[in-house]
């Protein structure tokens, strides 16, 4: 790939300074800029709140979206470059000031990024938004030149009426007076020059170069660090702290208690870490999950064994699997897992009159913001969010309680409420510090006819909600969604089938995880199928396809078999395929194995295909493909969260918490189905499918069946 | 006692804690962000600097122990290999998130001062000690070839 010159963030100046064309007017605090609509709603797409051409020639496209890794900054400037037929190198991105009424995820009624939503919910609002501002840049052409707007043509960002040229730069001002369309005319597909091309990502380079600013990263005159010491169990409290050991450490100038725990306050980091290896606390615990990961996977599978709450039925499905001819039936045991992000769990908040400002990656803007300032005491309108760039999240950075937000501004409330503070967690509050993907267990029996056809599925799954009781939930519904999903609304058809959950109390407190809830239902679905077809014998593809309902999830398992060559592997290696519709996007995977040098399995090389409609930057796709594999793999094969008797997390580290490396990556090759459906998410739907074809090809090497996860567990050996 | 060494080529020094790792030295006292906290146990690699050339995790290493020394943090990282690298890693857009990727470039960089043609394996066993979450190990293999195969390139072009 010939890649143009890479583009730094703009700077906030660079386009407040300016006497360019800022659609919206005023941002980011033109609220009053906004239009009302009829209710008093605000419409998203009146003003503009999305691009900004200065009088450089630079296009800033303001991202709504969290940018940690899954390309929405690349993504959504894609969208509108195509539409404001701009010239990829002068484009330039700025993160969103926490405003819902301009930038609320449409999706969620709030800021936020999750779901795999960036792409599907702004599609049409980046294309309206580029395609406004084009309009406004040719009515100020045909104005400027005395000619009919209608002959005046925009390419590569230059705006022509025969031998005239002008940039944006240069028209900017212009159009800055110009009526803002009520409804631009959007292009035609065929008339799209960047979308379904590869672009090259916005943040490349700075990503690379060092200069890209984390949260971490910011320093503020006179700001102070603070670290915590959390309960070693979920749910304790402090009972009492002797901090003179701590206070005594150079550098240390204060600890406090607050509700999460003891915080240490200091001159910088490592001071900071020192002092909380000093404290002395004893710990309330009366209150405490105590249960050991035993111990609750003994109450779990005796939960799974019992019907629970309907959540999908089809058919009878007891009398179904009273007539098979053949049945099987499987229970499933999946870890806590840790999302484990590369920048731990960070805020800097910086107090002044009636006010603040504060910086974070902040995946729930509005949110993470209110509830700032609520701690505060200071109204919201006095609150700046100055967004970062965030070091990963896969869910952890959203939390329903806005809990990262609130441990950070209690730690700035409980040190003085006027001094900045930088409060982070260190990796060991991150690896035991909860919000993890649920401990879940899994029992489906399954069977087929007399002629090999599956008859019907029965699959319960217990385990702990983590929506219930957030905002999120709906409080009158009688199952948990995100504990099924998957499992319901799944892609195949089958005659009978009966999806049941068990929900159950837990102390440990846990979250929405890449994928969520198909993070274990497309392992039971994929894996339990692939064993039905083997019984059935029938085979994986073929099998899968004859139950799929939908074309585009037969093309996808179609194409994913024909980019590979089949299932068919060198002696000493087994081929599995894994399907997995997720965020509304289609994923079918196929994964070469053998076994390694430590008995584990070896994955040399992953086939995929996706359709995820409209493929916006075929490149970030890829890349998330690639990342999804990745981060599927590494927790499949190694990583699980356990409590030891007491409820003490066992791991603390990347030394016991177990990521994917170097040399455990495969080479990945992905085809991407060139779809005109409207785009869907890309972010999640890459990881589903590669646990289930691991275990699939394994048990085609090694005839073992993997149902408790890691592969690594020692069930397994 | 103040320690002083050499960073990115100018003097520098340190007055605080002798034990203080040169990561929070860099980061808390320098203003040198680009070099990351990822786990303060050498684990993940997201703090690697050179040290007199040779790839070293920022986060064990104590102040103390790099005086007179040569530190070398992704700022400071220049010369072929380094331009190499860097070029390589935006030309086909390794980074996601991004958070691990100076200290994935400065074992890179490192990696080639010492094997100028690495093998898939030399790769494996030189990237070994750096995490990355969002899992972009095919790239960054991709972009550590490319480098290779450029810096190869210059040199016989120069020659």
């Amino acid at each position: 790939m010939n890649a143009p010159t890479k583009i730094p963030v703009a700077s906030r100046r660079d386009f407040l300074a300016g006497s360019g064309l800022v659609i919206g007017l005023a941002l980011p605090m033109g609220k009053a800029a906004a239009k009302a609509a009829p209710g008093g709603e605000v419409t998203p797409f009146a003003p503009n709140a999305f691009v900004r051409i200065a009088s450089d020639n630079t296009v800033t496209v303001i991202v709504k979206h969290v940018e940690f890794g899954q390309g929405p900054a690349t993504g959504l400037s894609t969208i509108v470059a195509d539409e404001l037929d701009a010239d990829w190198d002068q484009m330039r991105i700025a993160f969103a000031p926490a405003n819902d009424p301009l930038y609320k995820n449409l999706a969620f009624g709030t800021m936020g990024t999750g779901g795999s939503t960036a792409m599907s919910n702004s599609w049409m609002q980046m294309r309206n938004a580029g395609a406004s501002a084009r309009a406004m840049l040719v009515a100020a052409a045909a104005k400027t030149w005395g000619v009919p707007a209608a002959e005046v043509k925009v390419a590569k960002g230059v705006v022509s009426h025969g031998a005239k040229k002008a940039s944006f730069g240069e028209l900017a001002a212009t159009a800055a007076t110009m009526p803002v369309p009520e409804k631009p005319t959007l292009k035609t597909p065929a008339q799209w020059t960047l979308i379904g091309r590869d672009t090259p990502k916005l943040d490349s380079l700075v990503k690379t170069n060092g200069t890209a600013q984390f949260t971490m990263d910011v320093q503020r005159p006179g700001m102070v660090v603070s670290v915590i010491e959390h309960a070693p169990a979920f749910g304790g409290t402090v009972a009492k702290v002797d901090d003179a050991a701590a206070l005594a450490i150079p550098g240390v100038v204060a600890v406090k208690t607050i509700p999460q725990g003891v915080v240490v306050y200091a001159k910088d980091t490592f001071a900071a870490m020192k002092g909380r290896a000093a404290l002395k606390v004893d710990w309330d615990l009366s209150k405490a999950e105590t249960r050991s990961t035993d111990t609750m996977v003994k109450q779990y599978v005796a939960a799974a064994a019992t019907p629970g709450v309907e959540c999908e039925a089809e058919g009878n499905v007891a009398t179904a699997l009273a007539a098979a001819a053949k049945r099987i039936e499987a229970t499933y045991v999946f870890p806590f897992l840790a999302h484990a992000p590369m920048e731990t769990m960070d805020a800097v908040i910086e107090p002044r009159a009636g006010g603040a400002d504060f910086y974070a990656g902040s995946q729930f803007q509005v949110g993470d913001t209110t509830a700032v300032s609520k701690v505060l005491g200071v109204p919201f309108d006095g609150m700046t969010l100055h967004e970062q760039y965030a070091g990963g999240s896969f869910g952890r950075r959203a939390t329903p309680d806005m809990g990262n937000a609130v441990e950070a501004a209690m730690a700035t409330k409980a040190f003085g409420g006027t001094t900045p503070v930088k409060h982070i967690w260190t990796r060991e509050n991150d690896i035991r510090g909860g919000r993890y993907r649920p401990l879940i267990v899994h029992t489906i029996k399954g069977g087929v006819d007399a002629k090999g056809k599956i008859v019907g599925l029965d699959a319960v799954v217990a385990g702990q909600s983590f929506m219930r009781g957030t905002g999120f939930f709906n409080p009158s519904a009688k199952f948990d969604e995100a504990m099924v999903e998957g499992l319901t609304g799944s892609a195949y058809a089958f005659p009978a089938i009966r999806v049941g959950a068990n929900e159950l109390k837990n102390g440990v407190p846990t979250l929405w995880w890449r994928s969520v809830g198909n993070t274990h239902t497309a392992y039971v679905m994929e894996t339990f199928l692939d064993r039905l077809f083997e019984l059935g014998k029938q085979d994986p593809i073929t099998g899968r396809i004859a139950i799929m309902k939908d074309d585009r999830a037969k093309a996808v398992l179609k194409r994913v078999a024909e980019l590979a060559g089949g299932l068919s592997a060198k002696s000493g290696r087994a081929r599995g395929v894994a399907f997995h519709k997720s965020f509304g996007s289609y994923v079918a995977q196929i994964a070469e194995v053998s076994v390694g040098a430590d008995k584990l399995p070896r994955v040399h090389k992953v086939w995929a295909a996706v359709d995820c409609g409209v493929p916006i930057n075929p490149n970030v796709i890829r890349a998330q493909i690639e990342g999804g594999v990745g981060f599927g793999l590494g927790h499949a094969l190694y990583a699980e969260i356990t409590l030891g008797e007491g409820g003490v997390v066992q791991q603390s580290n990347f030394d016991t918490y177990r990521s994917l490396r170097m040399g455990e990556m495969p080479a990945v090759e992905v085809a991407i189905i060139n779809s005109t459906a409207n785009p869907t998410g890309i972010g999640e739907p890459g990881l589903p499918p590669i646990a289930p074809a691991l275990a699939n090809a394994w048990r085609k090497l090694t005839g073992k069946v993997v149902t408790r996860l890691p592969f690594a567990h020692s069930e397994n050996a | 006692m103040a320690t002083e060494f050499t960073l990115n080529g100018a003097a520098a020094r340190f007055d605080g804690d002798p034990d203080t790792p040169l990561l929070w030295v860099l980061r808390d006292h320098l203003q040198l962000t680009g070099t990351k906290y990822g786990c303060g146990i050498a684990q993940c690699g997201a703090c690697t600097v050179h040290l007199d050339g040779k790839n070293r995790r920022a986060c064990v290493t104590p102040i103390a122990s790099v005086a007179g020394r040569s530190v070398t943090t992704i700022e400071g990282a220049t010369g072929k290999t380094a331009e190499a690298v860097k070029a390589a890693w935006v030309a086909i857009d390794v980074p996601q998130c991004g958070f691990c990727q100076s200290g994935q470039v400065m074992s890179a960089i490192g990696l080639l001062a010492a094997k100028p043609s690495p093998t898939d394996a030399d790769i494996d066993h030189g990237m070994a000690g750096n995490i990355c979450r969002c899992a972009t190990y095919v790239r960054i293999r991709q972009a550590i070839k490319d480098a290779a195969q450029n810096v190869k390139a210059s040199v016989e072009t120069a020659a």
